[in-house]
């Protein structure tokens, strides 16, 4: 029969109903902008009395109050607006001692039940919200340091292959020196050398009974090594923060060697450094062999296990920024492993380093660069000061068994748990220099409320204006799709709030948009459907014909489109990859209401039933 | 219902068409694009407050001092407020910020003022590029598979088409572009890929089924059959568009024109680019023959 749909098609609906409308239903409870009162020791307790004060003290300054909780940690006071926040961390940090930390806080509000099924909202954007700012040092010094590091491992291997004997190597500041016996050696040295590293200005130094050439590497070289170390951070640090493209932050550079990295929606530090992560480097070397003279190799000790160690070649094979990605999983028998993915340039170093010392060993050092405050007393005033310092340590010692490539793997590991946290250390470690946390701060919303109102504003009406449309022009059908567009956006929002999508304003008006095109799918079928009715179909015949002759055009059109969105994907970083995840998303989405949800109420209502008009 | 002779005036249009993208390509080269602060970088200024401000206040004063593409919030505390500006950095920002700022009697310190770097890197720019055009060869690909590859040559030159006339828009007129304006001009691909496919899926349709040669015909007929859908679709989006546009305050100013050109051309280049060069191609019924036997196929798809 014309226009009926299978039961299970309807319970289909039913279900992807149900899933996004509890998977959208959080962001009706959004968090909410609090101020936290904790003490620092444990036998200084808040009570209702306070909290009273607290509240009282806030609405004489204007500031509205929700709600007030206690509970074992300390006092929550939400907020009603989040641009009161810091004035109300301000009053509440007068009123209380040196004990008590007040903390800015955005306290979640989504009902237990939901939280149990892992469904959370959206996050507000920088734009709408603000969030944590984060200022990043790079140690520039430590990427020249690991660049001269490479140099001389390459000049060495040089010097070795054309058998010229050398006794040391130097490094200082920004200059390599290596040592020689005799003059001859060295006057050779620099020919070989000079051509293939023309970054450096090149000196002979004759003191005591050697020989030595002096390397210094030209002030042009040392603009392009920090600019690439902190671009490389840039992208590192972006990718860590922004995985899919949706998560709307920040990461600029800010002043010759720093970064800042705004994170929306967060205002715990904590939590955000776990997102932004380590700050380590990773050096890649072959193990010493017995008879290596000492001036080339140096011992270290493993990370986990300090009474273990090992010596080291001096001669650094790739460092961490060549890594471009590494994850665990495991091998043809079921034992756990960790595959290494290396850019372009890290493969070729690595086939030329493997191939000729299968059966050696290789490791993995993990470099971690912390800072520890010192307090120093300088005229009389106390002043912390940040020292940084250095951790190393073996995190993998594995024999080559072939010559490795671009991509490898690292086996005869313990445990699953050992390769999950191996394969993290070396995704961490993946930057081109070491970069210290130097600030944390929290972030109100870059645009003003007058501003925010308004974009809202303009979004509520745009998208009742087309509700209007539809329902002006297709009138029981515009309300069918209008239904639709109604389920289109409860899809969508849960979609997105699955991915963990942050809003931003331009983003709220990039939805409504999508929504004022995904009634396209409808405007076809009805135009197709009233189109039929004039040429003389009957009613059942004209919404059959109508759904069946328009799906071609709504597939194509959907499928081109779907397909520019999953390459921009594939291929765009940053927005352009969110853009495409939201587009795709709304292009499904609006597929299925359009072709599957008004299908399923059109036939509800007129289905086999005797129809002789429509309002259409 | 009343027909249009679309594809009688196509000469003129062709000239219309030839005429926008001439002008933007030369405004593009001219003067290039305005870019924003996202893309180009700019000044960080942090300054301290004696007593807490109003933020819209210190935002009016620099708007009216000239500065560009300004962003102010708190930092930290509610005395304390961070400044992005679209100028270029040196050493005087600071001080010229705080100058401005403690004006009107406030007690302004300055804390710090740098330069910070573009938000959108090289990286995100090449690979960007490179995934357009990646995308541009996919959908070639895949229309031409589709219909043939007339089509194909049609639907890229109305892409191109849209683009480069909303690009020149914004170069024209010296607007602001942001982040924002780029994902508006990846919607504007969506949307005139979307227009364009629907108008030659009737095309295509409508020569299957006629029995006339008179291809000029068919396309009319085709177009003004789709008409009611074309202005329906393009008119609810226009709505949405013309919303956002004149109330939705500056953060979507850029976003919501960029769309609205773009959404405009990208419906006239669905009929006068993409379907007029298909008559100028020497669109055949033998062209779409071979295509006729998976049809039955596809609309039985579920």
């Amino acid at each position: 029969m014309l226009n009926r749909y299978p039961l299970w098609k309807y319970l289909l609906i039913l279900v992807v109903l149900a899933v996004g409308l509890i998977y959208s239903l959080p962001n009706l409870y959004p968090e909410d902008p609090a101020v936290q009162i904790s003490s620092t020791r444990g036998d200084v307790s808040l009570d209702e009395r306070q909290l009273q004060q607290f509240t009282s003290a806030l609405s004489e300054a204007g500031i509205e109050v929700t709600r007030g909780e206690i509970d074992s940690s300390g006092v929550l006071i939400r907020l009603a607006d989040a641009e009161d926040q810091l004035s109300a961390r301000d009053i509440i940090a007068d009123m209380v001692g040196d004990d008590v930390v007040v903390a800015l806080n955005l306290a979640e509000s989504t009902p237990g039940w939901l939280e149990s099924l892992s469904a959370s909202p959206m996050t507000l954007g920088l734009d709408l919200r603000g969030g944590v700012h984060f200022l990043l040092e790079v140690d520039m010094d430590a990427a020249l340091e690991q660049r001269l590091e490479v140099n001389a491992s390459a000049m060495r291997e040089m010097l070795r292959s054309e058998r010229i004997r050398y006794r040391g190597t130097d490094i200082e500041g920004r200059t390599l020196t290596l040592q020689f016996t005799s003059e001859e050696d060295r006057n050779a040295a620099r020919r070989i050398i000079a051509t293939d590293f023309p970054d450096f200005e090149y000196e002979n130094l004759d003191e005591g009974r050697g020989a030595s050439l002096a390397m210094t590497m030209t002030e042009q070289t040392v603009n392009e090594i920090q600019d690439y170390a902190i671009n490389q951070n840039l992208t590192t640090l972006r990718n860590r923060v922004d995985e899919l493209g949706v998560a709307e932050p920040m990461v600029q550079r800010q002043g010759p060697n720093r970064i800042v990295v705004e994170l929306p929606g967060v205002q715990d530090t904590a939590a955000a450094k776990r997102v932004v992560g380590a700050t380590a480097n990773l050096e890649f070397r072959l193990e010493a062999r017995p008879d290596t003279p000492d001036i080339e190799t140096e011992s270290f000790e493993f990370r986990n296990n300090e009474a273990r160690s090992a010596t080291l070649m001096r001669d650094v094979i790739i460092t961490g920024d060549s890594v471009s990605s590494a994850s665990r999983s495991f091998d043809e028998n079921g034992r756990p492993q960790v595959n290494i993915n290396l850019d372009g340039t890290g493969g070729t170093l690595m086939n030329r380093a493997t191939r000729t010392n299968i059966g050696r060993n290789m490791a993995v050092l993990f470099i971690e660069h912390k800072t520890r405050d010192r307090v120093v007393i300088e005229n009389g005033e106390e002043i912390i000061e940040r020292e940084p310092y250095t951790e190393r340590g073996i995190i993998s010692l594995a024999t080559i068994q072939s010559a490795l490539g671009n991509s490898f793997r690292i086996t005869g590991l313990d445990s699953p748990t050992e390769a999950a946290e191996l394969s993290l250390l070396l995704r961490s470690g993946s930057l081109a220099a070491p970069i210290y946390f130097v600030q944390e701060r929290t972030i109100g919303p870059s645009l003003g409320q007058d501003n925010i109102d308004r974009g809202v504003l303009s979004v509520q009406i745009g998208l009742l204006l087309v509700v209007l449309f539809m329902l002006v022009r297709y009138k029981v059908f515009g309300l069918i799709a209008n239904i639709g567009l109604a389920i289109n956006l409860t899809l969508l929002i849960a979609a997105m709030s699955m991915l963990g999508a942050t809003l931003t304003l331009p983003g709220i008006a990039g939805i409504v948009l999508t929504l004022g095109m995904a009634v396209d799918a409808n405007v076809l079928i009805y135009e197709r459907i009233r189109e039929e009715l004039r040429a003389g179909m009957s009613v059942q015949q004209a919404i059959h014909a109508g759904y069946e002759r328009a799906f071609t055009s709504i597939v194509d059109a959907n499928i081109t489109t779907l397909l520019v969105a999953l390459i921009l994907f594939s291929i765009g970083t940053g927005p352009v990859k969110g853009f495409a995840v939201t587009l795709s998303l709304g292009i499904l989405t609006s597929m299925f209401t359009a072709l599957l949800v008004t299908r399923a109420i059109v036939n509800l209502v007129y289905g086999g039933k005797p129809v002789k008009k429509l309002w259409i | 219902m009343r027909q249009f002779d679309f594809m009688g005036k196509r000469r003129l249009a062709f000239i219309a068409s030839a005429v926008m993208v001439l002008v933007s390509i030369i405004a593009l080269a001219v003067q290039q694009l305005n870019l924003g602060l996202d893309f180009t970088g700019g000044t960080l200024v942090e300054v301290r407050y004696a007593v807490a401000p109003s933020l819209d206040s210190v935002r009016q004063l620099l708007e009216n001092a000239g500065f560009r593409d300004i962003s102010v919030q708190t930092f930290g505390a509610a005395n304390e407020v961070l400044i992005r500006l679209q100028q270029a950095y040196d050493d005087n920002v600071g001080e010229q910020v705080v100058g401005l700022l403690s004006e009107s009697g406030d007690r302004v310190n300055l804390v710090r003022a740098e330069f910070v770097g573009a938000q959108v890197g090289e990286q995100l720019r090449d690979r960007s590029g490179l995934g357009m055009l990646v995308a541009l060869g996919i959908v070639m690909v895949y229309v031409a598979f589709r219909f043939q590859y007339k089509f194909a040559l049609g639907a890229l030159l109305a892409l191109v088409h849209d683009v480069i006339i909303t690009l020149g828009v914004f170069s024209l007129f010296q607007i602001e572009f942001d982040l924002t304006v780029l994902a508006a001009l990846l919607a504007v691909i969506g949307y005139s890929l979307n227009d364009t496919i629907v108008v030659y899926d009737r095309i295509r349709e409508n020569i299957r089924k006629s029995r006339i040669d008179d291809m000029t015909q068919i396309f009319n007929d085709a177009i003004n059959m789709t008409l009611a859908r074309t202005l329906a679709t393009s008119g609810t989006t226009l709505l949405v568009l013309l919303a956002l546009l004149t109330l939705g305050g500056d953060m979507i100013e850029g976003f919501a024109l960029a769309l609205l050109v773009g959404v405009g051309v990208g419906t006239f280049s669905s009929i006068y680019v993409a379907s007029a060069l298909l008559l100028t191609l020497k669109l055949q019924r033998q062209d779409l023959i071979p295509a006729q036997k998976e049809d039955p196929e596809a609309e039985e798809l579920p």
